[in-house]
């Protein structure tokens, strides 16, 4: 059979078989073209990663560095919201005169009061809860969104019922305290029963989110900590007390440092606790915190460099707080 | 991967490019339709939209002004937005102004900001009194010296005003032993606020069991306050409050009512004061028209008609509200035409027969729809003769810019403290201390 050719194999093209031909060197225009890409592409791999990372930080110039420099300017000045451009220049006086100011330091006692009686026994609580949520339950996880619902109600919300409860006339705590015998007591204008009222409100509010936190830590502790030391004889609370604690400090100091803030940023509950006196915290400011007081001066008087002083000052006791917390936490972890 | 991430790359730049072409051509368009000769001023439908921003309720489009208005231009589009609390509008408003944006065609301003309103933004508001139409004499004159500045820009045109009589609970009166027809009722206390204070005196005697004379201090020393030509300003604008002897035996007279138990220790307007607006807890009120329907709202439905209405030992003035027409805003002529319409005597009848907001014009007061309006609660009083008489009283009041912050003080910082066992001194020292440093910039 002879051969077809129009189906034979096309010939080879070039370098088929053959070994290929060695690169030809490349022109002038290609060697240009090559270093201009490759300086694009040492431009592109030096300069990106700041464009990819820019949007946050020109977020945080406009809404975070932006109003620190404006603060610091305007506590310098005597200048009121209703027009901010009129600036007058009056150096450190916002400042000399917070030394003064009998309503500041109220402020900052009643921040300090309401802190306490709201951060030790929310924290001893949620200690509390978690230890109970970390046996084993039926419904756990129901048990744990239960924790969390407070926290994830909206405190306007909220308040509308704790105002209800705490009413004088006609709430219903002053209604069971009847019934064991308590007289009327005004929950709203006299100063302890106030600030307590305030603090349950916060109370309510951040105990599961903390017993959620101590519950994550005390998962994570090993199990044959506790099988050894139920070997050695301990009961359910000597475990709590020589295993769980020891181990959870970490945790612990983390929720104080969270709470201390939160706590000297109070705002939100005694704002709301007394709607018509709104930022004035109560008759007498009895329960005006540091918050509401900065509140009060920038917002409802409008003084506007008055208030960014406040806000200045708030800021630096914060970091003396900070500090304070920083060397007490760096002393237990030295004694442990 | 490459190659995709080049096509979509030649599609941005397809898409950037058609949408350039796409708004050079529809530019073009605009050009050609223009020619052809549209009127509408660039509104929505052919028509020109005029915006108001307001707060709490005004009324307008309930009492269907809006729609009148409509019909009587037929190019006219009218959008509201309403914020519910001042609280929350003014603030907002403020920042507006100050930096000329976000602002409506209108913007409705309250009593109690207006003097602020007045004295630092006047530069940016339509100038009311060279506004052609606009007669001066329409309003009461201390209304329209409201919102009038030193050299004599008025920037606001007043719709609705507060003046306050005493409604009284006829059935609690008559328990007592007080009379309870109203020109009786307010006989026991023409032109003296301590004889209302007397009357309370005989009401605690004989009260039915848990009910008190008035309502709350808050209440008694506002309608007192109200009542002075001059109470936290003088004219020059110097604070005088404290100095005033009117503000200081205010009060006192006040203090003296809290300390004898003539009011109830309530805070005005607070979830417990209004539940024992429900149980009857209390026999007067200072009463603005407004308060009649504040008062329905809080009540149980046999209320109804068993109040009336007296006038005040001296008439003052509690609330209302002016509306202005910032400078900046895109359609200002057709702004001021509508906030002449809306203010003017005709439509203010109309706003306080449906809504109860009390015109500020007297030629409203001899209209049908107000000489004949009725009330629920005070069964067939003559409210709008009662209310017209005491807006006729009024004094024209020096407000000024922070007037708010002073009565707050003297209310919630101060007379409060009586009914929980403080002096009238120390109330006074606490009131005082709050409201300097409140006002100390």
């Amino acid at each position: 059979m002879a051969t077809q050719h129009d189906a034979a194999a096309p010939p080879a093209k070039e370098g088929g078989a053959a070994p290929a031909r060695p690169p030809a060197e490349p022109t002038e225009a290609e060697l240009r073209r090559r270093a201009r890409l490759s300086r694009r592409w040492q431009r592109d791999l030096k300069w990106s990663p700041y464009g990819f990372i820019s949007p946050f930080f020109l977020l945080f110039v406009a809404f975070g560095l932006f109003p620190l420099v404006y603060t610091a300017w305007a506590s310098l000045h005597t200048v009121e919201l209703t027009a901010p451009t009129d600036m007058q220049w009056t150096g450190l006086h916002n400042y000399t005169r917070i030394f003064d100011d009998d309503f500041f330091w109220n402020a900052a006692r009643n921040t300090l009061t309401i802190g306490i009686i709201s951060t030790v026994p929310q924290l001893a609580m949620a200690m509390g809860l978690a230890h109970i949520l970390n046996y084993k339950l039926r419904a756990s996880t129901f048990y744990r969104v239960v924790m969390l619902a407070p926290y994830a109600t909206s405190i306007a919300a909220a308040s509308l019922v704790f105002v209800l409860l705490f009413g004088r006339d006609y709430g219903m705590i002053n209604w069971a305290l009847h019934h064991v015998g308590v007289g009327k007591i005004d929950w709203q204008n006299d100063k302890w029963p106030s600030q307590i009222a305030v603090s349950s409100i916060i109370i309510w509010r951040w105990t599961g989110y903390n017993a959620l936190i101590y519950l994550a830590a005390m998962q994570a502790i090993p199990q044959d900590l506790y099988e050894s030391a139920a070997l050695d004889g301990a009961n359910r609370w000597r475990q709590f007390i020589h295993v769980t604690l020891p181990q959870l400090r970490p945790t612990i100091l983390f929720t104080c440092v969270v709470s201390t803030i939160g706590a000297s940023q109070v705002f939100g509950e005694p704002l709301i606790f007394d709607a018509n006196k709104a930022a004035s915290g109560g008759a007498e400011h009895q329960f005006q915190t540091l918050g509401l007081y900065l509140y009060e001066q920038g917002w409802v008087n409008q003084h506007l460099g008055r208030a960014s002083a406040i806000a200045w000052t708030m800021f630096l006791i914060l970091i003396v707080i900070g500090i304070v917390n920083y060397v007490i936490s760096r002393r237990l972890r030295a004694s442990s | 991967m490459r190659a995709r991430f080049r096509t979509a790359r030649k599609a941005v730049v397809l898409a950037a490019a058609a949408s350039l072409g796409a708004g050079l051509l529809a530019g073009c368009a605009n050009d050609s339709g223009d020619k052809s000769g549209s009127t509408d001023g660039g509104g929505s439908g052919g028509k020109t939209t005029i915006t108001l921003g307001l707060f709490g309720t005004q009324g307008f489009k309930e009492a269907g002004l809006y729609t009148e208005y409509e019909k009587l231009h037929p190019n006219i589009k009218i959008q509201e937005t309403v914020v519910e609390q001042n609280g929350n509008y003014y603030p907002a408003l403020v920042n507006h102004l100050t930096t000329n944006s976000g602002l409506q065609d209108i913007q409705a301003v309250e009593v109690g900001n207006i003097a602020e309103v007045t004295q630092t933004f006047a530069s940016k508001l339509v100038d009311f009194s060279k506004v052609s139409g606009v007669n001066k004499s329409d309003w009461l004159g201390w209304k329209w010296q409201q919102a009038t500045t030193k050299d004599g820009q008025t920037i606001g045109l007043g719709t609705d005003i507060g003046p306050m009589a005493i409604c009284y609970r006829k059935d609690l009166f008559q328990q007592a032993g007080l009379p309870t027809d109203r020109d009786k009722v307010g006989q026991l206390w023409t032109g003296d606020w301590n004889k209302l204070v007397a009357a309370g005196e005989t009401y605690k005697k004989k009260a039915p069991a848990g009910t008190y004379f008035m309502d709350s201090p808050g209440g008694l020393l506002n309608a007192i306050i109200s009542s002075n030509q001059e109470k936290f300003y003088d004219s020059s604008g110097k604070v005088i409050y404290k100095s005033n002897p009117a503000i200081k035996s205010a009060f006192d007279l006040t203090a003296k009512a809290a300390q004898e138990g003539l009011v109830q220790p309530q805070t005005q307007f607070q979830p417990s004061w209004n539940s024992t607006i429900a149980n009857n807890k209390f026999a007067a009120i200072a009463c603005p028209p407004w308060m009649l329907g504040y008062l329905k709202g809080q009540s149980k439905p046999d209320a109804a008609g068993k109040w009336d209405v007296a006038a005040a030992p001296k008439a003052g003035n509690w609330g209302g509200t002016f509306l202005t027409v910032p400078k900046s805003g895109k359609h200002v002529t057709e702004a001021e035409k509508l906030a002449q319409w809306l203010t003017a005597p005709a439509q203010l009848a109309k706003l306080f027969s449906v809504q109860g907001s009390f015109p500020s014009t007297p030629g409203s007061y001899s209209m049908p729809l107000v000489t004949n309006a009725k009330n629920a609660m005070t069964a067939d009083a003559p409210i709008g003769k009662i209310f017209a008489d005491a807006a006729k009283s009024i004094p024209a009041q020096v407000i000024g810019p922070k007037d708010q912050i002073v009565q707050d003080g003297l209310t919630n910082n101060g007379v409060i403290l009586v009914t929980k066992g403080k002096s009238a001194a120390d109330a006074w020292a606490t009131a005082t201390k709050t409201i300097d440093n409140n006002l100390d910039k």
